[in-house]
């Protein structure tokens, strides 16, 4: 078995005709990982045990024909939270943290018969663009190891990309999901605020915050998203909109699409190979009988400041709850109760975290809230209406995912604004609650460069549908990376 | 230099709601610790907020029977700041929405007085759980409190004596508990107050600085915390001193106020908009839907009394002083009894019985049902009022049926002439002497006549009947 | 500097964190950078701009008032620290809670 050689469809139909057992694929998943990790570094946690015991049950009970996603093995950011499993956040805060409870997309995905086999790395508390800000591990881009994966999903998109898994499970709140699927030349998902339930996943910041797929193909994604959609009474923000079969459509036909290309994503910080890539890619997408026209988000310019205040100001929020006293880390040799919180929380967040949590703090103390949250909550809605005027006569956008292919290890953990900068592409999305999409668009020198299509809310259907009549007429999706001499 | 006083009063009451603010946890009164808690309580990773229905819907009926408008869009607000009692380390509550505001209440002073006491606002939030400080250096904390929704009524600056806070807070606990929302009581945290004061030279355009007192646990305390500290205040005022913003704390034994901290600037709570819950729209129908919803307020309950059964003012006002009391009295003219009797029985006997044992109403066996058997067993005559004492306090204690256990216990009354004069006869006969004095002209000898057919009939006899009869015997003797 | 260091301190106490004196100077330059560049908000027109706190379509919502019981407490238990009698145990409190 080799997940390089393999998609959903490949994998159910070997599943269901017996030519593999649902147990034998786990333990080469595991074997394979156990290999792959020891340069890729993407595990944080194996769910070994737990994983074989679910595939020969299932073995035994048969493999369900109309489930694709039967038998099949996932892996899960580390912020999800998974009952038993060690969830840490990729952080010392929670490095010995046992949840008590599932989050909703874990029972989805258990109804949906697929195998979680591990919990995978990521920035602590996903706060971050390279995956570098974890406490526990370096994970490496899989195209080339001196690179990051990007982030803050950079462990579920390494360990899909370098063959670990064929899914994976990230979180996406200001383009974690989308940019490093970008670096790793893969297919990732952020779903429409609301599509898919909250519950469950660690809050970074809560009106960004969505859970997404990340695959090798457009066709798997759509299979995985069809998974893990729907309203859930436990996160009131959830939708309840009814969730279409989003692989149903995917045929290639997008003749009369009307695509918008944003002036203001072709910017002078944007590498000059990706710009290229997506040209071509648009010329792709007028062959296949689409328009493409050029529009202007006038206010996407102040995505990052705007981001940076209001997810930062819901973080520093949001993590108040990490104190030291009901859970996760407590400082040692603390006297009294001001010693616990600001020993334990000072010894426990990284810099990153510890400069966001300020950063927000400060955006909503008193004296400044007017000037930073509220002034960037205005800002916020100006943006969401760019996005309203386009989609008035448009029906996909398309730009890049990222300015720049992956970057060197080490290279920019110091400078938060040259890194806070690689979100600006996709930052907009999550700030106006639309779906996107990262796919693969080309390579430079050797690493791949992701195209982003981003379509009006509750329309995935149509994101998907133009990224399979891409993905059909191009092969960068068929290329992968080679991983300890064997690909 | 004279001084006018200004107080201001944040109370927070509990709601008596099934579950709690934002979590399906049960709320209760006085589990077992960490029982009625779950995750969502105890803030654990990666939980959401569940808004009950029911606490809005209680917060307005509150809001409503305070005169409120209802504010119609809402959303909520998190109010950062650690404690361990306050898991997520933000509660989740109203700020710039609160669901009422612009309300008012009006209070009666003791000279008969009445004033209107405006209310700036009142919202939705929810309580902290309970931190209980031990002497080995740790604290103790009990979640099951948490998320218990609460609402907070914040007055206007209309309060301009203890006196009025005193009945501004009494008024308030009389209304919300008549809404059925919540038990208000002190002594179970479920009705708490803050209050700060502050004076000023009458004239002065300009409020003084107020100093506050927090958590104060009982009306009394509140009271003679507020007129120790306007005093106090006066002096320091008048010595040339200058008030400090400052947080106090109501000594008991002493009743005095004593400095805890003296306040550095503003709290910084970072409120914001709470991202995990939607806004929330309160539609027309449903706000006539909690206003039909809202059982009948003490004043106008106090009115009936007066038109419709001929009670007192004064007294209609005391049976509407909690709605216990005035549940059980209706439920007893319900059953049949005298609306005047059954008034002067609770307002007599029975308020006598409770003062004396300090208990309340639903601690005692007394059923309106019972009250009202045994009053119209004096009604008709049954029993004597001497007897209907005996009664009372056999059915306050025990669950006993009034009219069977007169029964069992040979307590009727002897009303029968012709059961009663045979006895007159005898008693007569017996006292020659006393007939002759009777007819003499001694008004004394009836009595002793009356008492010793009582003493032959064991107290049974019905004094109005024997008088009759006696009087009728002693003409024809 | 949008930013002094003592701001920066004053935040993490706020925010219950401890900056050392090297830490705060690294913090404090990186913050100032973060509020610069924040500062070209003010270049927006946003009179009359009505703020965006959530992107959800969900409004509306709530739960009816009906209590599930708890959870189990030794459960809830598993990942605290210290505990005692069925109480959370923390090292006591030196100052009182600003809070009712």
């Amino acid at each position: 078995m080799d997940y390089f050689k393999n998609d959903l469809t490949s994998l159910h139909e070997s599943l269901v005709n017996k030519e593999l057992s649902a147990e034998e694929l786990t333990k080469e998943t595991f074997a394979n990982i156990k290999k792959r990790d020891q340069q890729i570094e993407a595990f944080l946690a194996l769910n070994e045990e737990n994983a074989l015991a679910q595939a020969k049950e299932l073995d035994q009970n048969g493999i369900d024909r109309a489930n694709v996603l039967a038998g099949i093995p996932i892996a899960i950011k580390d912020n999800i939270v998974t009952k038993g499993l060690r969830t840490t956040a990729a952080s010392k805060m929670l490095e010995n943290f046992d949840p008590i409870y599932d989050a909703t997309v874990m029972e989805k995905l258990a109804a949906a018969q697929m195998i979680n086999v591990g919990k995978v790395n990521m920035d602590e508390f996903a706060m971050g663009g390279s995956t570098e800000s974890s406490a526990f591990k370096l994970t490496k881009n899989a195209w080339d190891q001196t690179k990051v994966p990007g982030g803050s999903s950079g462990g579920s998109a390494a360990a899909v990309a370098s063959g670990e898994v064929l899914v994976a499970l990230g979180s996406d709140t200001g383009g974690s999901i989308r940019q490093p699927a970008a670096y790793n030349g893969i297919v990732g998902v952020k779903p429409t605020y609301g599509r898919v339930s909250r519950y469950g996943l660690i809050a970074f910041a809560s009106s960004l915050d969505q859970i997404g797929p990340l695959t090798r193909t457009v066709k798997d994604n759509a299979y995985v998203l069809n998974a893990i959609s729907g309203h859930d009474s436990r996160d009131f923000t959830s939708s309840s909109k009814e969730v279409p079969d989003f692989t149903k459509g995917l045929d290639g036909d997008i003749k009369g699409m009307r695509i918008a290309v944003p002036k203001e994503y072709f910017d002078e910080g944007v590498d000059a190979d990706v710009k290229a890539a997506i040209k071509d890619a648009i010329k792709t997408f007028e062959s296949l009988g689409a328009t493409v026209d050029e529009v202007s988000l006038p206010h996407s310019k102040y995505g990052v400041p705007v981001y940076y205040i209001i997810a930062s100001s819901e973080a520093s929020s949001n993590l108040q709850r990490f104190d030291g006293i009901r859970y996760g880390f407590r400082a040692q040799d603390v006297k009294n109760l001001e010693d616990v919180y600001v020993r334990s929380r000072t010894e426990g967040f990284g810099d990153e975290v510890k400069r966001r949590i300020m950063l927000g703090t400060f955006s909503l103390s008193a004296g400044t809230y007017d000037a930073f949250f509220k002034k960037a909550a205005q800002v916020r809605t100006l943006i969401c209406q760019d996005f309203a005027n386009v989609f008035k006569d448009y029906d996909l956008i398309l730009g890049p995912t990222a300015p720049t292919t992956a970057y060197g290890i080490g290279e920019e953990i110091d400078d938060p604004i040259t890194m806070y900068m690689n979100d600006i592409l996709t930052i907009p999305v999550n700030l106006a609650g639309l779906p996107g999409m990262s796919l693969p668009a080309g390579f430079s020198n050797g690493l791949p460069i992701g195209m982003q299509l981003i379509a009006p809310q509750f329309r995935e259907d149509t994101m998907y549908k133009a990224g399979y009549a891409f993905e059909q007429a191009t092969d960068f999706h068929k290329q992968v990376p080679t991983i300890g001499g064997q690909n | 230099m004279n001084f006018e006083t200004t107080i201001g009063l944040e109370v927070h009451i509990e709601m008596k709601t099934n579950s709690k603010a934002y979590s399906p946890a049960p709320v209760m009164y006085g589990a077992e610790p960490n029982t009625n808690t779950n995750v969502i309580d105890w803030g654990y990773p990666g939980v959401l907020p569940q808004v009950n229905k029911g606490a809005l819907e209680y917060g307005m009926r509150a809001a409503l029977a305070l005169n409120c408008d209802i504010t119609r869009d809402i959303h909520f607000d998190r109010k950062n700041y650690f404690y361990p009692d306050n898991p997520k380390a933000y509660q989740i509550t109203q700020a710039q929405t609160p669901i009422g505001r612009n309300g008012w209440l009006e209070i009666e002073l003791e000279d008969g007085t009445k004033k209107r006491i405006g209310i700036e606002e009142m919202h939705v939030e929810e309580d902290a759980g309970k931190n209980t400080h031990n002497p080995d250096g740790y604290s103790y904390v009990d979640l099951n409190r948490q998320g218990t929704p609460l609402i907070e009524i914040v007055s206007k600056p209309d309060i301009a004596s203890p006196e009025e806070a005193y009945a501004y807070l009494t008024r308030l606990r009389q209304i919300i508990q008549f809404t059925g929302v919540s038990d208000v009581k002190m002594e179970e945290g479920s009705m708490r107050a803050d209050v700060n004061i502050s004076v000023r030279p009458i004239g002065s355009t300009k409020f003084g600085t107020k100093t506050e007192m927090k958590n104060l646990n009982s009306f009394e305390h509140v009271k003679k915390g507020l007129e120790f500290e306007a005093k106090r205040q006066e002096k320091v005022l008048m010595s040339g001193g200058q008030i400090q913003q400052e947080t106090r704390r109501f000594d008991e034994p002493s009743g005095e106020t004593i400095l805890m901290r003296v306040k550095e600037g503003k709290s910084d709570y970072r409120y914001f908009p709470e991202p995990d819950i939607p806004p929330i729209h309160i539609s027309d129908e449903w706000v006539k839907e909690v206003k039909d919803s809202i059982p009948e307020m003490p004043d106008v309950r106090r009115k009936r009394y007066v038109n419709d059964w001929g009670i007192p003012e004064y007294d209609a006002g005391v049976l509407t002083q909690t709605k216990e009391m005035s549940d059980f009295y209706e439920a007893t003219v319900a059953a049949g009894a005298d609306a005047k009797l059954a008034a002067n029985w609770l307002m007599g006997e029975v308020s006598a019985y409770l003062n004396a044992q300090k208990v309340e109403l639903g601690d005692t066996a007394l059923t309106p049902e019972h009250l009202a058997t045994m009053i119209k067993l004096i009604q008709d005559e049954t029993i004597s009022s001497k007897i209907a004492k005996k009664v009372f306090k056999e059915i306050i204690k025990n669950d006993t049926e009034p009219k069977a256990w007169v029964e069992e216990k040979g307590m009727v009354q002897l009303s029968d002439p012709a059961k009663l004069q045979p006895i007159i006869d005898e008693v007569l006969d017996n006292n020659e002497q006393s007939i002759e004095d009777f007819k003499n002209g001694k008004d004394r000898a009836v009595g002793f006549l009356v008492g010793n057919i009582m003493k032959q009939t064991h107290g049974k006899a019905n004094p109005k009947v024997v008088n009759q009869l006696l009087m009728a015997s002693l003409k024809e003797r | 500097m949008a930013i002094s260091a003592n701001e920066v301190k004053h935040v993490a106490s706020l925010a219950k964190l401890d900056v050392s004196d090297a830490e705060l100077e690294k913090f404090t330059g990186q913050m100032d950078q973060i509020i610069n560049m924040v500062q070209q908000l003010n270049e927006v027109d946003t009179t009359d701009v009505p703020v965006t706190t959530t992107v959800t379509d969900a409004f509306d919502v709530m739960r009816e008032d009906i209590a599930v019981k708890g959870t189990d407490r030794e459960l809830l238990m598993e990942n605290v620290p210290e505990r005692k009698d069925g109480f959370i145990k923390v090292p006591a409190i030196i100052d009182e809670s600003e809070e009712g």
